[in-house]
This record gives structure tokens, C-alpha cells and sequence, in this order.
């Protein structure tokens, strides 16, 4: 019993990252552009506020930093840079009208390098003996639970143990998808999204909508990042540790068929089938085997998107411009 | 007359770099009633309705509504000037509902209430007689539906003019009777109408004047009421124009290609070609007149074996083997493989005949491609072909490692059609060989044709310039709307009698 409300609890922990970055893609994807550069921008929004972070607690010490400031500088600083990567996308595909997957290939090589550099200075400066940086006390107060949580038994711990931004997490993608489904200008966003001409002949300001919601998409993704470096990861950055988790969170906008509802309990089922190979333990199992079972995510991924392509319902498809640039003159 | 116009065009003139595509074109419409424009393929109608929609912006004259000089710069400024336009290709996305396209794009609605809106489209659907499900997704309806939710996003946005371009052309004639029905009620309402078309029976019935258009200058305007459908006819088509082409008496001719009973329906369900049956003889050239979209594509493609029928035959009398053989559903290889030697000029030159990133060389390949044994591709004799096109068309290139989309409109036909020829075909078939060429190079490309038919080849053109039809042809077949409604000698022929088979249509159970 233990064990699972433990791996429940690690699940959604897990789940968080890839929360924010799908929903930041769904986001994005539904305005009609396929942001591959999702894993680098996580990685920026990562590296963004430990350098925040890093720098507030060298010029207080750590002993002494205000935790209202010790949030709210990295938090601050992890936007910024991710919201930076989200105009670089918006400019070269909007603007310049790049191929889409191309630049976020690109933009993922380049965030994954920016982190790993600005993470090699920055242990470099602190002369730490260990190949990463440590920042405890900024964690700490991230990780501030509600104070009532250790009081309420398993339920407590199911669903009140958690820090500050995996709340913000499930909020956001309940808002994203009231806005898509609800609003006019989710209304305006999909058709943006699924047909540009039109939307465009309806008076709707295209390139508007796309830069817009793509660099809110980013800023989202983004503090996907700030949280597993922050609370999953307890401060410590080291280069690589955030892995394939950007990848999954693409993933994942598949498997939730572009709904940020259900990104909310696929996000939590990744996690926990991120984390499985833990758990699961088969007499004679190798460490080879573990392997396996970390492909589950994206065997489920497989498994969805073969459904969803052969029950062909409409509104199950990716937006039908996904991919295209828009130029009005081009008829 | 005392009354003021609800809208009025005063001089209008658009050009698209050369071209003229409205030259001081005045029109006026009334406060309830149904205006036509009437015009051939490229006459302007559809850029002159763009200008008063706001989609271009005309380079001279004046547009009035209700007496008072207005700008339209953008669809919008034309909303706020109450006018809407119906376009031929809907603007509607798939996954959204009937009401969530009619209330797209529309801010100053208050707070968003899709129940609200949806009760306000059933309110103008009930109002007008449409059927209309609000609540329907797009891509579960069919043309119609698709159509009516068009105009209801008009009429929603308080438009009181409303331009409809060819709206007929994608229904069925029981459709059509219920969209004349709506419009009648509009008309009652107050309501002007601008209807684009081409077809003469519809415009006797639901307009009340015509206004004809002819290679982009205005012609006049006419009630219905004083008028016939060979009066119009004539004003459409114009005069005569003596071409002066080359024309020999066909000889040695034989059945070379027997067409007979084809049937083809499209995604859309809609039947574009309806029991279609002619014989292309060898040494003559055959036209094929008609409407765009009347099924000449459809047609021809049937005979290069890209489109799939579902009825007919298409019978190839092979000279060789005096062996016939049904080229029915077959493909261009196994068209190929039976010996027919048929060569195909298709309407869009540089998507389907030729690839505009690739040199002339590698164009010449595509034909040739699969000769040889060695796994490499021969590229010797391809260039030399090249060489031998260039020098005897004439065409004006750098060299023949030019990407062909460098070269201009015309020296890409002369490729094409060089490419075609080189395989001395038996049938040849184009489609508008000399749309957007130059006087010179349209003769080149009759001359080159002609050459053929003396060769003894099949030649079969589709065009659209009826006086280049008659004066170029032997015989012409004509379609309209996917159905043969003549076949005549073009040498007795009149453009009037060709127009008029043109614009043919018939009714349920019998010809009109």
C-alpha cells in the first residue's frame, strides 16, 4: 500500500515536466505549428532560472534568502529565456516562414547546448568538486507542501504533498482547454490553427495568433523545466540530467489527441510508466531488461496514435495545417 | 430614374502586369433585385465581384453604394458596407459546426454564446427557407449544406448585398431550384443580388437584368424580360475573328481512338463526365469546346490513364497490330506497355508535365527514364533531345541546364509540347497548349500541332478560345457539364452555334 501510494505520488511527480510541456505544444500545435524545439526550450527554461537562482544565492548566501524572491527571481528568469526561444521559433517560422521542423530541431540542439554550457560555467564559477550545482535552499522553497498535507493520511499524500507548481501545472492546462473549447478566441486559435486562409478571410490577425500562443506555449513548456530542476531534481543541475522528458511531452500531445484535459492524466500515466522499471521487479530481471521498460511511453504512443488514425474521426486528427506555413498571397 | 443605385461602378480597370483583366466596366445594381453577369472563361467576372469584395483593389474608377463614393480595401470594409461575397472554393474549416464558422472572425458580439448564435442562424435559416442544421460539422455535409452555411455567414454579418460566383456550378439541378427559391425571398427582402455565371438558362430564369462581360470589357446590359438566350449568346462570344491558321484537309484518316459511354463521378459525388462518347481519328485534329470544369480534365486524364471511370470504354485502334485494346483504368505504364504511343500535354505544365526545379535535361528524362539495362540512367541521348528542342522551337533558355521554371511561360510550352512530340506519338493530346502565350508562340504551337495531324497523328486540343476551336480543328466535340451536347464540323460551324452547346444544359428527364 505504501508502495503505491509512493509511486503515485512519483508518477505525478514525474508528470508534472511533461505536463507543462505538453501543454505548451498543444498550445502551440493547435496554432497550427509543430514546435520540435520543445525538449531545448524546457532545457532553456531549466538552466534560465538556475542561472536566476544561481546568482541571487551567491550574492545573499545561501543562509539568508528571502523566499518570496527566492521563487519569484528564477521563475522570472526561466520565463524570460523561454519565451526568447519562443520568438526565435515564431520569427524564422512566421515571419521567415522556415520549415517548421527543421527549426525545432535546431532550436532543441541549441537550448540542449546553452544549457549544458551555461551549466559547465556556472559549476565552474561555484568550484564545486562535483560535476553539478547545487541549490538546496532556493529548492526548498519550492518545495514548500501545503502544511496540512502530513496530516491527512494517504489522501493528504495523493493529492496535497506536492509543491507549489504542480498545482500551477494542472491549473494551466484546465485554462488552456477552457480557452480552446470555451472562448472566442480559442474559437479564433483553432481555425487559425486548421484552416489560416480562412481564418484569415474571416478577419482574424493570423500571424498575431500564432506568435502569440507559440510564445505562450514556450513560457509554459519552459517552466516545465524550472520545476524538475527545482523540485524533481531537489536544486541539483547537471548537464543531461533533464534527458528525454521534452521528447515525451511531444509525445504526449499525441497521445491526449490535442487536449489538455486529458494531457492532465496522460502526463501522470507517462510519469508512472517513466518510473515503472522501479517498481516492477520479474525474478531473473537484468538491468538490460529495465531498458524495456522504459520504451513503454512510447509504445503507448504507438498504440494510440493507430487508434485514433483508424477510428478517422475528425476531431481526434491534428490540426489540418499543422506544419504549413501561411503567406496570404500564395493561393 | 430617380432611384439610387445600391451599388454603383463607375470606370473600373484592373490589370495583373500585362494582362487587362477590367477595362472601364460600369455596372449598376438595384435595391431588390437580381443581377447576372454573364461572361466566357476569363472575362473578368470573378476579378471584378473580387473588387467590390475587397479582395482586390481596383487600379482605376469608382465604386458608389447608395449614391456615396466608398474604398473598399479589405473583406471587412466590405462588411461594413453590408456587401458579401459567395466564393466559388468555400472558406469554412472542417471541424468546426455550421454556427461556430458563421460566427468566426466576429468580435463585437457581446459575450460568447454559441446556444445565442446558433438560435440567430436558425432564426435567418427559417427566415429565407434554407435547411440548415446549426449544430452540424462541416465536413459531415454536402456542397449544398456547405453552400448554405456561405451565405448564411453573409446574411449574419447584416450584408444586403450579396454576390454569389457561380454558385450553381457545384449542385445538382434540384439544388439549384431550392437556392433560386432562397434567392427570391432575399430578393422580396430588399435584398441585391449578383449572380456569376455562364450558364444561359439560369439566367433567364432568376435575374431580373443581365450584364455581359467579354475578355474583360463590358459589354452592356440587358432586362431579361427583352431579351433571348441566342441574344446573349452573341454578346457573350462577340464577332468573328479571322485567325488566318494553316488548315489542311484532313487525309488517310481512320478511327484511331473510339470513346464511348465513359461515366465518371469525383469525391464530391458529383458526375463530371456523363456517357461521353466521340472518335478521335487519325490526321485531324479534334477540339473539345466547353465551360471550364465541364469535364475536359476529367476526359483526358481517362485517356492518359490517371482517372478512374466508372463506365465506358476507350478503344485504341493500334496501326501496328491492327489490334484494339481497351485502355480503360488502365495505368500510363501498362498504357505504354501495350505499344500505344500517347502523348499528353496537360493544363497545369509545370505540376503535371513537367518539374520545375529540374533542368531541361532531366525533363526529357522523365519520358525516357526507364530505357536501358544498366542500372544507371542514359543521360546522352536526353540532352541531345534537349539540344534538338531548343534549337528547333526556338526556346529562349541559357542553356539546358536551365531549371525549367526559370524560363518563361511560353518557352516552358515549347519544352512540353517538344518533349511530347519527340515520341511521335499516334494520339497527342493537349490541354489549353496556348494559355498565356504570346501571339508567336500560340502560331508556333498550332503550326507544331498541324505538323502532327499531317503526320497522320490523332491530335485531340481542348481550348478555350472558340475562334482558335474553329479555325484550327477538324471537328469539335462539345461538353457541358460532363455530357457531349454536340459534335460539329468545324469548318460550317458559327461561334454562336458552339456557344450555345456550351452553355447546353439539361433538366431532369429530357433535354432542355
Amino acid at each position: 500500500m505504501t508502495m503505491l501510494v509512493q509511486f503515485i505520488q512519483r508518477a505525478v511527480m514525474q508528470g508534472v515536466p511533461l505536463l507543462f510541456g505538453s501543454t505548451g505544444e498543444i498550445l502551440t500545435e493547435k496554432s497550427g505549428h509543430l514546435n520540435l524545439g520543445i525538449p531545448g526550450i524546457m532545457y532553456v527554461g531549466a538552466i534560465s532560472g538556475v542561472i536566476g537562482s544561481f546568482f541571487y544565492e551567491e550574492k545573499v548566501g545561501a543562509a539568508n534568502i528571502n523566499p518570496f524572491l527566492a521563487v519569484i527571481i528564477p521563475l522570472l528568469t526561466s520565463m524570460l529565456g523561454s519565451l526568447i526561444m519562443g520568438l526565435i521559433y515564431c520569427f524564422l517560422t512566421v515571419s521567415l516562414r522556415a520549415n517548421q521542423n527543421v527549426t525545432g530541431l535546431a532550436l532543441t540542439t541549441f537550448g540542449v547546448g546553452f544549457g549544458n554550457f551555461f551549466g559547465g560555467s556556472l559549476i565552474k564559477i561555484s568550484g564545486s568538486s562535483m560535476p553539478a550545482i547545487t541549490l538546496s535552499a532556493t529548492s526548498k522553497c519550492f518545495k514548500t507542501t501545503l502544511p496540512f498535507a502530513n496530516s491527512l493520511g494517504v489522501i493528504g499524500k495523493l493529492l496535497f504533498s506536492y509543491s507549489f507548481l504542480a498545482y500551477v501545472a494542472i491549473v494551466v492546462a484546465l485554462i488552456a482547454g477552457y480557452i480552446l473549447n470555451h472562448t472566442r478566441t480559442g474559437l479564433h486559435l483553432r481555425a487559425v490553427g486548421e484552416n489560416p486562409a480562412t481564418a484569415d478571410a474571416a478577419g482574424i490577425n493570423v500571424n498575431r495568433y500564432k506568435y502569440v500562443t507559440t510564445c505562450i506555449g514556450s513560457v509554459i513548456a519552459g517552466l516545465g523545466g524550472l520545476y524538475y530542476v527545482m523540485d524533481y531534481a531537489s536544486g541539483i543541475w547537471s548537464n543531461g540530467g533533464f534527458g528525454d522528458r521534452g521528447w515525451l511531452a511531444v509525445a504526449i500531445v499525441i497521445f491526449a489527441i490535442w487536449r489538455p484535459n486529458i494531457a492532465i492524466l496522460a502526463s501522470i500515466l507517462f510519469g508512472g510508466l517513466f518510473i515503472i522499471y522501479n517498481y516492477v521487479s520479474i525474478p531473473g530481471m537484468g538491468i538490460e531488461a529495465q531498458e524495456l521498460f522504459k520504451m513503454l511511453p512510447y509504445l503507448v504512443t504507438l498504440i494510440v496514435l493507430i487508434i485514433t488514425s483508424m477510428r478517422e474521426k475528425r476531431e481526434s486528427q491534428p490540426p489540418q495545417s499543422l506544419g504549413l506555413s501561411y503567406f496570404r498571397e500564395d493561393r | 430614374m430617380a432611384e439610387v443605385p445600391a451599388i454603383e461602378l463607375k470606370n473600373i480597370t484592373k490589370t495583373f502586369g500585362e494582362t487587362i483583366a477590367n477595362k472601364d466596366i460600369c455596372l449598376e445594381v438595384r435595391r431588390g433585385e437580381i443581377l447576372s453577369i454573364l461572361g466566357e472563361n476569363g472575362s473578368g467576372k470573378t476579378t471584378l465581384m473580387n473588387m467590390i469584395s475587397g479582395i482586390y483593389y481596383p487600379d482605376h474608377g469608382q465604386i458608389f453604394i447608395d449614391g456615396k463614393e466608398v474604398e473598399i480595401k479589405s473583406p471587412k470594409d466590405a462588411y461594413d458596407y453590408k456587401i458579401g461575397m459567395i466564393h466559388q472554393h468555400f472558406k469554412l474549416v472542417d471541424i468546426f459546426t455550421a454556427t461556430e464558422n458563421i460566427v468566426l472572425g466576429l468580435e463585437d458580439e457581446g459575450r460568447y454564446n454559441l446556444k445565442k448564435s446558433a438560435a440567430k442562424v436558425k432564426e435567418i435559416a427559417d427566415l429565407y427557407g434554407f435547411v440548415l442544421d446549426p449544430n452540424k460539422k462541416i465536413y459531415d455535409m454536402s456542397v449544398s449544406e456547405k453552400q448554405t452555411v456561405e451565405i448564411i455567414k453573409v446574411l449574419y454579418r447584416g450584408a444586403d448585398i450579396l454576390i454569389l460566383d457561380e454558385p450553381t456550378a457545384v449542385l445538382t439541378p434540384q439544388e439549384t431550384q431550392r437556392l433560386f427559391a432562397v434567392l427570391r425571398r432575399m430578393k422580396e427582402d430588399g435584398k441585391s443580388i449578383i449572380i456569376i455565371t455562364h450558364k444561359l438558362n439560369e439566367v433567364m430564369e432568376i435575374s431580373d437584368r443581365v450584364s455581359v462581360l467579354r475578355k474583360g470589357e463590358y459589354i452592356g446590359t440587358v432586362s431579361t424580360s427583352e431579351t433571348d438566350e441566342s441574344a446573349l449568346t452573341e454578346m457573350m462570344v462577340g464577332k468573328k475573328i479571322e485567325l488566318n491558321i494553316d488548315r489542311s484537309e484532313p487525309h488517310d484518316t481512320a478511327d484511331r481512338l473510339i470513346v464511348a459511354g465513359l461515366n465518371c463521378t469525383n469525391r464530391e459525388n458529383v458526375k463530371v463526365l456523363d456517357n461521353v462518347s466521340f472518335t478521335a481519328k487519325s490526321g485531324e485534329i479534334l477540339g473539345i469546346a466547353g465551360i471550364a470544369g465541364s469535364g475536359q480534365r476529367e476526359l483526358l486524364e481517362a485517356i492518359a490513364g490517371l482517372q478512374r471511370l466508372d463506365g465506358g470504354s476507350i478503344i485504341y485502334n493500334n496501326p501496328k497490330t491492327e489490334m484494339q485494346e481497351d485502355l480503360r483504368n488502365k495505368t500510363p505504364i501498362q498504357i505504354r506497355e501495350l505499344g500505344v504511343r500517347l502523348s499528353f500535354v496537360p493544363e497545369d505544365r509545370l505540376g503535371m508535365g513537367l518539374v520545375g526545379n529540374m533542368d531541361l535535361t532531366d525533363n526529357m528524362m522523365l519520358r525516357s527514364y526507364r530505357k536501358g539495362k544498366s542500372a544507371f540512367v542514359e543521360r546522352g541521348k536526353p540532352k541531345a533531345l534537349a539540344e534538338q528542342i531548343v534549337e528547333e522551337l526556338e526556346v529562349v533558355t541559357p542553356s539546358v541546364s536551365t531549371p525549367v521554371r526559370k524560363l518563361s511561360g511560353g518557352n516552358v510550352q515549347k519544352v512540353l509540347v517538344g518533349r511530347e512530340i519527340a515520341s511521335s506519338p499516334t494520339v497527342l493530346m493537349a490541354a489549353y497548349p496556348v494559355r498565356g502565350l504570346d501571339i508567336n508562340s500560340s502560331y508556333l504551337i498550332y503550326n507544331l500541332l498541324n505538323q502532327q495531324k499531317e503526320k497522320g497523328v490523332a491530335v485531340i486540343f481542348v481550348g478555350e478560345d472558340l475562334d482558335v476551336l474553329i479555325a484550327l480543328c477538324d471537328r469539335i466535340v462539345v461538353l457541358s457539364s460532363g455530357k457531349v451536347t454536340g459534335i460539329v464540323d468545324a469548318r460550317k460551324t458559327t461561334k454562336e452555334e458552339v456557344g450555345l452547346l456550351m452553355t447546353k444544359t439539361f433538366e431532369e428527364g429530357g433535354k432542355d
